[in-house]
């Protein structure tokens, strides 16, 4: 067989149906649209049966806890009645240290009924810890593939210790080079293992979060007798939102505010040898979050069940800088010390209370493991040695990849409004340039209004300001000719 | 003497794919590259050097080949040094608390 780039990535198609064991040919209607709902139950667990899979392997059942110095703190500079209530939910207190664990214990249960002998993942973040802590857990075999070095073979400190943390489930670990090959790396494995592919965009993975949405509502109804005025979800890849805003909804908690949080660092390249190391966060960021907006399917699979724009009210970035003098915030006035990562959301949440009453609870969605390397004062000693400014000061002197800006006083944090309008537009627009010459149907206006949370007309006159044709009736037809 | 013997945790390095066989949309500092992996497992191969061509069992169990790149690789990835820009922040708050 051969392996080289062309040909493995041509064979994507059929390594991907045989590693995840889903036909996702089946759930395809036109080239814009598919069944997204029937893709999502297409494993066929109800909620029930996931929370009861979960709390087999320990995961799920995180504290709520309220933040109360925090939001004495937010109180001290709102404007009289303002300040809402803080919680978060600390779910460093899963197996592996993060949210992730409910991502990965559906998969790796499904993947083990399904009869697979080991999982495969590409993650440098916190969901290859999960997968290889649950394959630990059920006795399945984890490959966990990680983009690690630069070409210097330098490594961001927080990816390295997800490096340690798999190993020391016992996963075989595969440190690469930057680059989207990873991909590449990752067809290759599957189709020479047949095991199974543990990808964060499969139904299972998304279903798993729904459990962390459900049980913040149900928390939060518990404690206070009514739901949250908003869930606040730091968003990269679009899992944690979907599910988050999903379980929300399955618990009946119908008006809470979905928000979602990146970190900034606009103007880096993702794919750039250069850019990697510039960077202090290696997830949650809008490097991720704007794509995978814009385009969801943009993944390891044919369709992606992460599908952030159908569910985001919101969507606001914060700085590198914020997000570590949160980090201080919830380990000196808390006495919970974290991972930044995590924090991304309760950086956005100390900006978000000063807007709402008093009355009002904002649930910061997650909290997450802290190690060496996962923590301000390594991350911050890797910036300096990379040529990356670090100074007190007004977070809006930030600029991604050159300064970070560590506030000089809370009411400096300030989350920034991604323009949605503009996100849902591109979405749009990019769904069309990938179908080309395709004439979409009513149905498919339909399809991309559930997609982009907007409505059937918002579709249609965007359509006609990008001057595309639709037909009248749901036939197909082809731009410009009848199909 | 070698540098390490069967059974020794060892690491190794292999290029995946050398800057004209990775795909031409990447960024011209990445494209000039090679796209490079290193794996740990334990040495097959009875004796080797730093270098020499050598097979491992990995973690789960498979047998992989590569260049020998380092024996009993450590994790070196650390706390960091404490940072000017942080360590006042705690009482910077406690004290704006205390006021209000």
């Amino acid at each position: 067989m051969d392996n080289s780039y062309s040909p493995v990535m041509s064979r994507k198609k059929e390594i991907l149906k045989r590693a995840t064991g889903i036909d996702y040919d089946k759930f395809e209607i036109s080239p814009i649209t598919f069944d997204y709902e029937g893709l999502m139950n297409s494993c066929e667990y109800s909620l029930e049966d996931v929370q009861r899979i979960l709390q087999e392997t320990g995961v799920g059942n995180t504290p709520l806890v309220e933040l109360k110095n925090l939001t004495e703190l937010v109180r001290s500079i709102s404007l009289p009645g303002r300040g809402g209530r803080i919680f978060i939910k600390d779910e460093a207190a899963n197996p592996s240290g993060s949210f992730k664990d409910r991502r990965a214990a559906l998969s790796i249960f499904h993947a083990k009924k399904l009869g697979y002998k080991g999982v495969v993942a590409a993650s440098s973040g916190n969901y290859g810890a999960a997968v290889a802590s649950q394959a630990a857990k059920r006795g399945l075999k984890a490959i966990i593939l990680q983009e690690v070095y630069d070409s210097r073979k330098v490594g961001q400190p927080e990816i390295l210790e997800k490096t340690r943390a798999c190993e020391a489930y016992g996963a075989e670990v595969w440190q690469l080079t930057v680059g989207p090959e990873l991909f590449y790396i990752m067809l290759r494995v599957l189709e020479e293992t047949e095991f199974f592919s543990a990808s964060l965009y499969v139904p299972t993975s998304v279903g798993g979060i729904d459990t962390l949405g459900y049980e913040l509502a149900e928390q939060v109804f518990q404690k206070e007798g009514r739901f949250p005025d908003m869930a606040i979800i730091t968003h990269a890849g679009g899992g944690n939102v979907t599910g988050t805003a999903r379980g929300l909804k399955k618990a009946g908690s119908h008006n809470t505010i979905v928000v979602g949080v990146s970190v900034d660092l606009q103007g880096l390249h993702m794919a750039s040898d250069i850019d990697f190391n510039r960077k202090s966060f290696t997830t949650g960021h809008t490097g991720f979050g704007i794509p995978f907006l814009t385009w969801p399917d943009r993944t390891d699979v044919p369709r992606n069940c992460a599908r952030g724009l159908r569910y985001l009210d919101r969507y606001l970035s914060v700085t590198q800088g914020e997000v570590f003098y949160t980090t201080e915030l919830l380990a000196k006035l808390e006495g919970i010390e974290r991972g930044p990562a995590g924090n991304t959301s309760l950086a956005a949440a100390i900006s978000l209370a000063r807007e709402l009453d008093r009355d009002q609870i904002l649930v910061v969605q997650e909290t997450e493991y802290t190690a060496a390397g996962k923590l301000p004062s390594s991350q911050l000693t890797f910036a300096k040695e990379n040529g990356i400014e670090v100074r007190r000061g007004d977070p809006k002197e930030n600029i991604p990849g050159k300064v970070i800006v560590i506030p000089e006083r809370v009411d400096q944090i300030e989350v920034e409004d991604i323009d949605m309008e503009k996100i849902r537009h591109s979405y749009i627009e990019r769904a069309m340039k990938m179908t080309e010459s395709y004439v979409p149907t009513q149905e498919d206006i339909q399809f991309l209004a559930e997609d982009s949370k907007t409505s059937f007309d918002y579709v249609r006159e965007t359509l006609e300001s990008l001057n595309i044709k639709t037909a009248n009736s749901t036939s197909r037809l082809v731009r410009g000719r009848e199909a | 003497m070698s540098d390490a013997k069967r059974g020794d945790l060892a690491q190794i390095h292999k290029i995946v794919l050398e800057p004209d066989q990775r795909p031409d949309n990447l960024p011209s500092c990445t494209k000039s590259v090679p796209y490079e992996c290193w794996i740990k497992g334990f040495l097959i191969d009875e004796n080797a050097n730093v270098g020499d061509e050598v097979k491992i069992t990995t973690f789960i169990g498979r047998e992989l080949s590569g260049i020998l790149y380092q024996v009993s690789p450590i994790y070196d990835h650390n706390f960091g040094e404490p940072q000017k820009e942080l360590v006042s922040i705690g009482n910077e708050v406690r004290k704006q608390l205390e006021k209000s």
